[in-house]
């Protein structure tokens, strides 16, 4: 199998809005430990001058990878999903995300290329509210390990 | 300058928890038939998860919870969580690289697991000045 290198460049249609919760913020913070009150106190995230409850920094993987689907599961990429495993992963921040943010994915195929028998495919996911802030954009690049 | 190294405690409740927690329910995560059927030792944690621990440990060493304007990992060894009580550690040190006249600190991170490094190019930079 080989991916299709025109890809690169190719950018999907924004996700539809996702709506950042405080119950998931804190869900998310609670099932990585992360106790600091920004996480789970409207009232600590405000003195640090947020509006509400701050996601701790991996939180854009659960908006992230659900947008990362369109490239996943789209046939004319090629990819084979059983033979990928997450290589590298990167989030770099304008701001925070914090509850009621209300954001918008759009994917970006950074690179394709092919080394040692296997393909390595980067994306970068542009999240942004729905006003078009730019708020995290995340980099992954997924390993197609060759067949043995 | 060597930050004070962390360690963290990973358990397969814990596994379960992020599962659940982050919508990435890949049964390698939970499952040691399905785990070993694809060559792994047994079940094995979110490269994720091993992120989110290092996002913890920046969190605290900066003293606050906005604080991480970048973080970037290599996942290079999968941490292997044996169904026990005990599970396994994840200890996670760094060393400033830099600190920038606009208040930017630059680190680099080792995470291990029983001793042997799980990621490599682990960087991330923090806003220590408010």
């Amino acid at each position: 199998m080989s991916l299709d290198h025109s890809f690169i460049g190719r950018s999907y249609p924004p996700t539809a809005p996702y709506q950042v919760g405080r119950e998931k913020i804190r869900e998310f913070a609670t099932a990585i430990g992360a106790t600091d009150p920004a996480h789970h106190d409207p009232e600590a995230a405000r003195a640090l001058g947020h509006p509400d409850v701050v996601a701790p920094p991996t939180f854009p993987v659960v908006l992230t990878m659900a947008a990362n689907r369109q490239l996943i599961e789209d046939p004319a990429l090629g990819l084979d999903y059983s033979r990928v495993v997450h290589g590298d992963q990167r989030f770099a921040y304008t701001r925070p995300v914090v509850a009621g943010d209300e954001l918008v994915c759009v994917n970006t195929v950074e690179g394709v290329t092919s080394r040692g028998g296997h393909e390595f495919v980067t994306t970068r996911t542009d999240v942004k509210t729905t006003a078009g802030e730019p708020v995290v954009t995340a980099w992954m690049k997924l390993v197609v390990r060759g067949e043995a | 300058m060597e930050l004070p190294t962390q360690t963290f405690r990973v358990t397969r409740a814990d596994l379960v928890r992020y599962a659940g927690a982050s919508g990435d329910f890949n049964p390698i995560h939970w499952s040691d038939r399905l785990a070993t059927k694809v060559g792994l030792p047994g079940v094995i944690a979110h490269g994720m998860f091993t992120m989110a621990l290092v996002g913890r440990a920046l969190t605290t060493w900066a003293g606050s919870a906005d604080a991480v304007v970048d973080l970037g990992v290599r996942f290079t060894r999968p941490v292997v969580v044996p169904d026990d009580d005990e599970g396994t550690e994840i200890v996670v040190s760094a060393v400033v690289r830099e600190v920038t006249e606009a208040g930017l600190t630059r680190l680099d991170i080792t995470a291990s697991c029983h001793g042997e490094k799980v990621l490599s190019q682990a960087r991330a930079t923090l806003r220590t000045a408010r």
